[in-house]
């Protein structure tokens, strides 16, 4: 059973987040996600559930650390910035097998940049800024409900395969008001967190030690192996695109989040206006990067485009990850100003037909 | 015949990785012999920090965390929050609680966590090899001041003094390991500090004056006399809080 | 008669000398003879007819390598 409410981003995915059976909420201000800490200070104390708002992103991310280690079901939200500064203590979670969920709703940037929405954080979602070989899960919605249902499915994630897991979205879904179904059940609880710091040394007759530090080489090497082989795991099961016209097409929009919308539109104008057969593919985890079904998807066209609220972060893994004699083009902003259908159509009607671009800039 | 003194099933069979005359090992076992003695070793959780004492994870008998470099009380925060019926207590070092991690110890402190921490200031960065702390002594040559800290690499910074002004707190106490009667004292102290996290009276901190001989470059005897003569002089001993003795407001 | 036992677990002795330092009836020292698996000088009782079973050697123990018995009389 689920109930529809009309809601801002944000709101939404709070309220979601309680539903699914969150258990703790640790936030630090920043805008544009300062509405998912308002209303997550209102309702998780409201249902009995914890509720801090910390000194700092560090702190946050660092009492999600001591939270998860300790078995709970835990979230943090933050933006660009803040996220930046969550990125040491994701790489403890990730190496120390912590299941947890980071909601990162983009600004632009470098720097303090803007408060508008970007996807300028497409690098640091995917490849991190914390150090060492690990990976979060990222996935990617488009709309507000999609929004909300990825935060059901990233709990899921995170506990199935003990890694954080972020649902990366930008301002502009945040900050936009939807109809949303929410869901009304918590999921289920793992069956096992035989393996948390809970302060139960005596009924489970030896203690738990939550730990990422193997001074051994040998040991710290294992240790790797065994988190890349998750990793290859989660890579070959959870990969996630979307192809919005799976039948044969001659072209492609290649987007995700709010471009992925955008692209929606500039499919069927280039039907319409231009008389060309394109389909929009939104990809909805970025890591995985769903390589393969990507590949399928463009099998055979001539031309396929990027489409991005960033200067060719997806652009240069798409051509990495995909490798065909498709061409891939790209059209991107980012500063703030959401890309149009204006700038795909134009994109694509300038660039098809023409030779591989190595680079976006 | 009865056992005067043995080792305190608070502690694992693991051997510490202090070096020899360290007095981090006599301020771990008074930690493990306090949770022992109070019942409540079963239900304790460790936060451990960054630093010389990075693997208390290992010594201590309990469950047990390892945080990043400074973050222990935020970890301590989300742990106990989880767990409010669980005993919670950092373990850190001057570098960890004064320098890198000011801002969560002074949080936590502040938003009266009832979690434990015990404070460790040996006035100097050991695990990498004797660097300046924030903790670190006018005058002391340390391997980035060579020529002794001045003011212009700050004044050493007094924690215990400084969360003592938090609002709500339940606890502040500094002593040192040095000396049989200080010894003792430090055990009462942290017994203390546990007994009013049990009490659900809020946060507690014990500042520990400890050495670091090899920092120092002096020998193990000579650093407990250190400690007695020469930090006690910038660090006082004593109890900076105490709400049991307040007037309610 | 000696009121206690001194029992050291030679295998954890870092040879700090607290103990020796610590002991009021200055009777331990370090063995000069040998080393332990370390490479340590271990700490011994060298007098252990003196020992007054006070236990402060063991409360100066880093190391937890001291364990002292109070002898029946």
């Amino acid at each position: 059973m689920s109930k529809v409410e009309f809601l801002k981003g944000n709101e939404a995915i709070a309220k979601a987040a309680l539903n699914y059976g969150l258990e703790a909420f640790f936030g630090y201000p920043i805008t544009p996600q300062n509405e998912l800490i308002e209303t997550m200070s209102n309702i998780m104390p409201a249902n009995g559930r914890v509720f801090v708002q910390a000194e700092s992103e560090i702190a946050a991310i660092n009492m999600v650390y001591g939270a998860a280690g300790a078995g709970a079901r835990v979230m943090t939200s933050s933006s660009s910035v803040g996220i930046a500064l969550k990125q040491e203590g994701i790489s403890f979670c990730a190496g120390s097998e912590l299941p947890c969920v980071i909601v990162s709703v983009s600004r632009s940037g470098p720097g303090l940049g803007g408060i508008l929405p970007a996807q300028s954080d497409y690098h640091q979602s995917v490849y991190g800024g914390g150090n060492g070989d690990y990976r979060v899960i990222v996935l990617a919605p488009a709309s507000v409900q999609e929004a909300v249902d990825d935060v059901g499915k990233a709990f899921v994630l995170a506990e199935k395969y003990r890694n954080p897991t972020m649902v990366l979205l930008d301002g502009a879904i945040a900050q936009m008001m939807a109809s949303v179904k929410l869901p009304t059940e918590p999921l289920p609880y793992p069956d096992n967190t035989s393996w948390a710091a809970s302060g139960a040394a005596k009924e489970r007759g030896s203690r738990n030690v939550i730990n990422s530090l193997y001074l051994d080489p040998t040991k710290l090497y294992a240790h790797n192996q065994k988190l890349h082989a998750k990793y290859r795991e989660i890579a070959k099961n959870e990969a996630w695109l979307i192809d919005h016209q799976p039948e044969s097409h001659d072209g492609a929009i290649i987007a995700y989040g709010t471009s992925a919308k955008i692209a929606l539109g500039a499919v069927q104008r280039l039907k319409d206006e231009h008389g060309l057969n394109v389909k929009c593919i939104q990809l909805r985890t970025l890591w995985p990067f769903p390589k393969q079904a990507l590949k399928e998807a463009i099998k055979g066209m001539k031309f396929a485009l990027v489409a991005e609220m960033s200067m060719g972060q997806l652009f240069q893994d798409v051509l990495a990850f995909t490798r065909t004699d498709t061409v891939i083009g790209y059209v991107g902003k980012a500063g703030g100003e959401i890309i149009t259908s204006d700038d795909i159509v134009l994109g694509y009607l300038a660039q098809m037909g023409g030779e591989q671009i190595e680079h976006s800039v | 015949m009865s056992t005067v003194f043995k080792k305190t099933g608070g502690l694992t069979d693991t051997p510490f990785s202090y070096c020899p005359g360290c007095t981090h090992g006599i301020i771990h076992r008074l930690v493990a012999e306090v949770l022992e003695e109070l019942g409540i070793l079963d239900r304790s959780i460790t936060i451990a920090s960054v630093g010389c004492s990075v693997f208390a994870y290992d010594y201590f008998n309990t469950d047990a965390l390892q945080s990043p470099h400074g973050r222990a009380p935020a970890v301590a925060t989300g742990v106990k929050r989880m767990h409010p019926d669980k005993i919670v207590f950092t373990y850190q070092g001057d570098g960890d609680l004064a320098s890198i991690g000011a801002a969560e110890i002074i949080h936590a402190a502040n938003r009266n966590e009832n979690i434990t921490v015990i404070f460790v200031n040996n006035a100097i960065y050991g695990m990498t090899g004797g660097q300046m702390a924030p903790t670190t002594l006018y005058n002391q040559v340390t391997t980035t001041t060579p020529l002794g800290r001045e003011a212009i690499s700050g004044a050493p910074l007094k924690m215990s003094e400084m969360i003592a002004t938090m609002e709500h707190i339940a606890y502040v106490e500094r002593c040192m390991a040095a000396d049989g009667p200080s010894i003792m004292k430090t055990k009462r102290a942290i017994r203390k500090a546990f007994e009013c996290q049990m009490n659900n009276e809020g946060f507690s901190m014990i500042e520990v004056l400890s050495s670091c001989n090899i920092g120092w470059k002096l020998s193990p005897v000579e650093s407990l006399n250190y400690i007695k003569n020469t930090m006690t002089q910038t660090f006082p001993l004593g109890v900076f809080r105490e709400r049991k003795n307040e007037t309610n407001h | 008669m000696p009121k206690g036992k001194v029992t050291f677990e030679e295998a954890l002795c870092k040879g700090c000398e607290l103990c020796v330092h610590a002991c009021p009836k200055k009777i331990l020292k370090l063995d000069g003879q040998r080393v332990n698996a370390n490479g340590y000088k271990v700490a011994i009782i060298f007098d252990p007819e003196e020992c007054i079973a006070c236990g402060l050697c063991a409360m100066f123990c880093p190391d937890t390598v001291i364990t002292v018995e109070r002898l029946a009389q």
